[in-house]
């Protein structure tokens, strides 16, 4: 079998277990962390267009998921906007405007400036959603969301609500997998690798990354509003510093630069804090040993590992990004 | 200086000076470089000329004075601005793409000018023809079969022929080439010379180069830079003839 169709296999594979899941009965509490994960992992994914592909190390990106998800919280409490596509629509505006607006802070800088200036951003939103009661419920956050219907579906169960996360999560791949491997995808690569070469080239290396930056927070709200109605409940520390680490710890667990290693980079961050919580108290020190022995052992991500395992155990060497052609690899 | 008709200044710097901090590294450097000459700059380790390329290129501001690219005051243009209208460079040390593939830098290059660098919902795969393109550029240097290798993968001499075919591949209508030959064994030196001097005639040219064999195979006027400042301007054979210059950096070479 060739290595294409290997993976065309695999992911079929995985799409009709992903689809059957919730049928074959699966305690509903793992469908609800399986959820969970399929949302986390499209947050991962629109982190990962800016750390793989743009080389932009975004310390915001809980602000860019948490305004989406404030958006549709506040919507459909305050002023009873509950279909599915407005609060989407809505979520995704939100995000993507707050990114345009860092953008103009952010990138002023390069590299660790950049870095720094997105904590400090992810922080003033941090203490807006904590200090703005009125608005945001501060510390109380808000409740009460209701997951909307989609037409005539009720998908507001934990079962419906786990196939529409699905669908999102297929979308949001098949589309950041396609726009990596365009021709615009190949600037962000470019501006990635040498921004001074790119200017040389006539390329406007401000723009590209400005154009990435909002590109990733459409994807990054569509999260935050998946979120808002699966948790049904929005807090400040849904846009904190925290949250936007985790996402980062997802993509370098995940593997940079490969997009669909978020998937699994979200799997088990998801997982292991559910599970490691109820065991025992020092559940965050294991998570960190845990996420040590992968990162030391899985350099490139965890995406890689059956690969590189499968590779060893032939001889061969193994190369695996979301920008190498499948033929390629 | 107004674009008259029949002006066919390509590149002209009037008084340009730089300094950093207290260091002047430029001093009231003034250039005319008409369309279609080859140009080549000269001078002594840190006399100022990659300095001077990266402020025609718009990547350094200057500290005062002119730069006017194709009748056009370009001074406070941005880099990639006036590499849209026309200007390419070439860099003293390798400045590619290392984790892409030869071909795709290329491609990079290509479609700089064009409107599918915006294109985002289509795959590569999709402009083939950007791919065959690339691969043409390739075969007239001997490398075609390299295209699929990344940049990493090549060796010296290749990554500097692929230095330069980028700069080609924007079709520029002033290109400035810095040291190309650096660094390079004899063998491969002439492999850059050759590919420079292939090069369509009337394309202008400015070459900065330490290796005098190379010079004299492409250009045909020569500017001496010193300590920042120009000490000498004119035809090859003028500028052989020239005691002082003999003196600062040519030596016993000639
Ligand atoms: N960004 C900078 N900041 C401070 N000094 C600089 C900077 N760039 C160059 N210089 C100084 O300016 C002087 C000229 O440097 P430049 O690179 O232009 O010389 P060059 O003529 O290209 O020399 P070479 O033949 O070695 O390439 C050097 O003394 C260098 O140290
Ligand atoms: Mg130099």
């Amino acid at each position: 079998m060739s290595v294409r169709r290997r993976w065309t296999f695999a992911l079929a594979a995985g799409a009709v277990v992903a689809l059957l899941l919730p049928c074959l009965g699966v305690p509903t509490f793992y469908v609800s962390l399986l959820t969970q994960t399929w949302i986390i992992a499209i947050a991962a994914m629109s982190l990962d267009l800016l750390i793989g592909f743009t080389g932009l190390v975004n310390f915001s990106q809980a602000a860019l998921f948490g305004v989406g998800a404030y958006a549709v919280a506040i919507a459909a409490t305050r002023f009873h906007v509950v279909g599915f596509l407005p609060g989407l629509g809505l979520g995704i505006t939100a995000a993507v405007v707050t990114a345009a607006l860092f953008g103009l802070v952010a990138l002023r800088a390069e590299g660790p400036g950049f870095i720094i200036i997105t904590i400090a951003l992810n922080q003033i939103m941090w203490g807006l959603a904590y200090q703005w009661v009125s608005v945001s419920g501060g510390d109380n956050g808000i409740t009460g969301i209701v997951r909307p219907h989609i037409g005539p579906l009720d998908v507001s169960g934990n079962t419906g609500y786990y196939y529409v996360c699905l669908v999102m999560f297929a979308l949001a791949f098949a589309l950041l997998m396609t726009i990596v491997r365009s021709p615009f995808g190949l600037v962000l690569k470019g501006v990635r690798e040498t921004p001074r070469r790119m200017r040389a080239l006539g390329y406007n290396v401000w723009l590209y990354r400005y154009f990435a930056l909002m590109i990733s927070a459409a994807f990054a709200g569509t999260a935050g509003v998946l979120f808002a109605w699966y948790n049904q409940f929005v807090g400040p520390v849904n846009l904190s510093l925290d949250q936007s680490t985790q996402f980062l710890i997802i993509v370098i667990l995940g593997g940079i630069g490969t997009i669909f290693g978020q998937f699994f980079g979200a799997l088990v961050v998801v997982f292991l804090s559910n599970e490691l919580s109820a065991v025992t108290q020092r559940w965050m020190l294991v998570l960190g040993l845990i996420y040590f022995v992968i990162v030391m052992y899985a350099p490139g991500g965890l995406v890689v590992l059956v690969p590189r395992l499968w590779a060893r155990l032939r001889g061969r060497p193994v190369v695996l990004a979301a920008d190498v052609p499948l033929e390629d690899r | 200086m107004t674009g008259a008709p029949g002006d066919a200044l390509c590149l002209s710097l009037r008084g340009v000076t730089k300094r950093f901090g207290s260091l002047s590294v430029l001093d009231d450097v003034s250039l005319d470089v008409r369309t279609g000459e080859r140009c080549g700059i000269i001078g002594p380790n840190g006399a100022g000329k990659s300095t001077l390329f990266n402020i025609i290129a718009g990547e350094l501001p200057l500290t005062s004075g002119t730069v006017r690219f194709l009748d056009r005051d370009v001074t406070r243009l941005a880099a990639h601005a006036r590499a849209r209208s026309g200007l390419a460079r070439t860099f003293q040390t390798t400045t590619l793409f290392p984790r892409l593939t030869v071909v795709e830098n290329i491609v990079l290059a290509l479609q700089a000018h064009s409107g599918e660098r915006f294109a985002l919902l289509a795959p590569r795969s999709r402009y083939r023809k950007r791919d065959e393109e690339a691969l043409a550029l390739l075969d007239q240097v001997g490398l075609a079969d390299r295209g699929d290798a990344s940049i990493d993968a090549l060796g010296y001499g290749e990554k500097r022929q692929i230095e330069i075919l980028l700069a080609m591949a924007q079709r520029p209508k002033l290109l400035l080439l810095d040291e190309p030959t650096a660094g390079l064994a004899p063998g491969d030196a002439s492999l850059v010379t050759e590919m420079l001097k292939r090069e369509r005639s009337g394309l202008t040219m400015v070459l900065i180069e330490h290796d005098m064999g190379v010079v004299f195979d492409i250009v045909e006027r020569l500017t001496v830079l010193h300590h920042g400042r120009v000490v000498a301007d004119g035809p090859l054979d003028a500028i052989r003839g020239d005691a002082a210059v003999q003196e600062i950096y040519l030596g016993g070479v000639l």
